[in-house]
């Protein structure tokens, strides 16, 4: 029972509490470049929630059963990142392969996540905050699915405002960011949420 | 180029915070305070000039089709020194900026530069590069860095300015990094538009 509540805390901080992009501020290259549409942002999440389960199952694994019993921790930053890259090119070719239709409506985007920061990250806080293999595999569940949520609000609300009478010098990436800076003030009030 | 050009290149025109949109979410997030920016800037300097002379200096013997990998190896051994030299020597930086520090390593900033400038220009350019666009990113960094611990802390590098009763604690916390790159990149379209 303690476990289990244990794992549903570090779900929805990673959810909510500390959402990966309005909160702890990873991936936002593709946050502001990609989300001025919906579909896109569609593709996007559910491509980032697949390689973010698999790369940090697999990281895990390497850094508990390569680098740390071979005193290799200062490899860390170097392979986890080949692997991490590598790890996507496979992920392409079998879904290309096996699973047309998810690679039709994320395929382009898996490249492009060898270079979000929030991918690797999360493999980075899963051995710094010494989690579980169970427990690393929940954070990257909740970590995703966080991202996933507030991509595709912040195309939502990016698709009405571009009908909207938005001054001319804001016009753009400004009007994105101070939209950002407003969502990011409604999630901090799930900070108080479980006492933390 | 000349050296000049290659050397002011990044400051201005090519600022990689504020014309290219890269190397967000460093920029965001350590920006709490002027001396969390400036460590960062530091640390990122270092990888990129040294990224950039040791790529210009193996450039001709770097085969075509696997330059990227070796390219990650170069940062990510740097990265890997200004990890380990920061733990060591400024602890209370190093917990500050914590996960960012390994995260150097997929800043886009840096790769782009390698990649787009250091692979196909001699080391004295190269090295002039690096150090350009290091300063690029330093002033935007410590620029946001001292705009928001001012409003959001009353203080500037730990230095009282006024009461922390009258600063606007929001500038501290996410939703204020998000603000304050908002309203600068509205004020470089005011400017911009001016010169014309």
């Amino acid at each position: 029972m303690d476990q289990a509540k244990n794992l549903f805390s570090i779900f929805f901080a990673a959810f909510l509490i500390n959402n990966i992009l309005l909160i702890r501020f990873l991936g936002l290259c593709s946050f502001f470049g990609i989300s001025n549409h919906m579909e896109t942002s569609i593709g996007m999440g559910t491509a980032v929630i697949f390689v973010m389960m698999i790369s940090s199952a697999v990281s895990w694994t390497l850094y508990h059963f390569v680098l740390f019993p071979l005193h290799l921790e200062f490899l860390r930053t170097a392979s986890f990142i080949l692997v991490i890259a590598a790890l996507v090119q496979l992920e392409e070719l079998y879904i290309k392969k096996s699973l047309p239709a998810l690679y039709r409506s994320m395929g382009i985007y898996l490249p492009l996540i060898t270079t979000n920061c929030a991918i690797l990250a999360v493999a980075f806080l899963n051995i710094d905050y010494n989690y579980s293999f169970i427990q690393s595999l929940v954070y990257a569940f909740g970590v995703s699915l966080g991202y996933a949520v507030v991509i595709l609000l912040f195309a939502g609300i990016r698709e009405r405002m571009s009908g909207a009478p938005i001054p001319k010098l804001f016009q753009g990436y400004p009007i994105a960011f101070i939209t950002a800076a407003l969502m990011a003030l409604a999630f901090l009030g799930f900070t108080s949420m479980f006492g933390f | 180029m000349s050296y000049k050009e290659d050397f002011v290149n990044g400051i201005f025109r090519e600022n990689p915070v504020l014309r290219l949109m890269i190397g967000l979410c460093p920029t965001l997030a350590v920006s709490t305070s002027a001396i969390n920016a400036l460590g960062m800037s530091i640390a990122t300097a270092f990888v990129l000039i040294f990224s950039n002379l040791f790529t210009a200096l193996l450039r001709k013997i770097i085969p075509d089709e696997i330059r990227i990998p070796v390219f990650i190896i170069i940062v990510s051994t740097f990265v890997t020194i200004s990890d380990y030299i920061m733990q060591a020597y400024t602890p209370d930086l190093y917990k500050a900026l914590g996960v960012f520090i390994p995260l150097i390593v997929v800043n886009c900033i840096i790769l782009g530069r390698v990649e787009a400038y250091a692979y196909k220009n001699p080391v004295i350019n190269s090295t002039l590069d690096g150090i350009g666009m290091s300063l690029g990113f330093a002033i935007i960094l410590t620029s946001i860095g001292i705009i928001r611990e001012i409003l959001g802390a009353g203080t500037i590098l730990g230095i009282t300015l006024f009461s922390p009763d009258l600063a606007a604690i929001v500038m501290i916390l996410p939703p204020g990094a998000f603000i304050t790159i908002g309203f600068l990149m509205a004020l470089l379209n005011k400017l911009e538009k001016r010169d014309i």
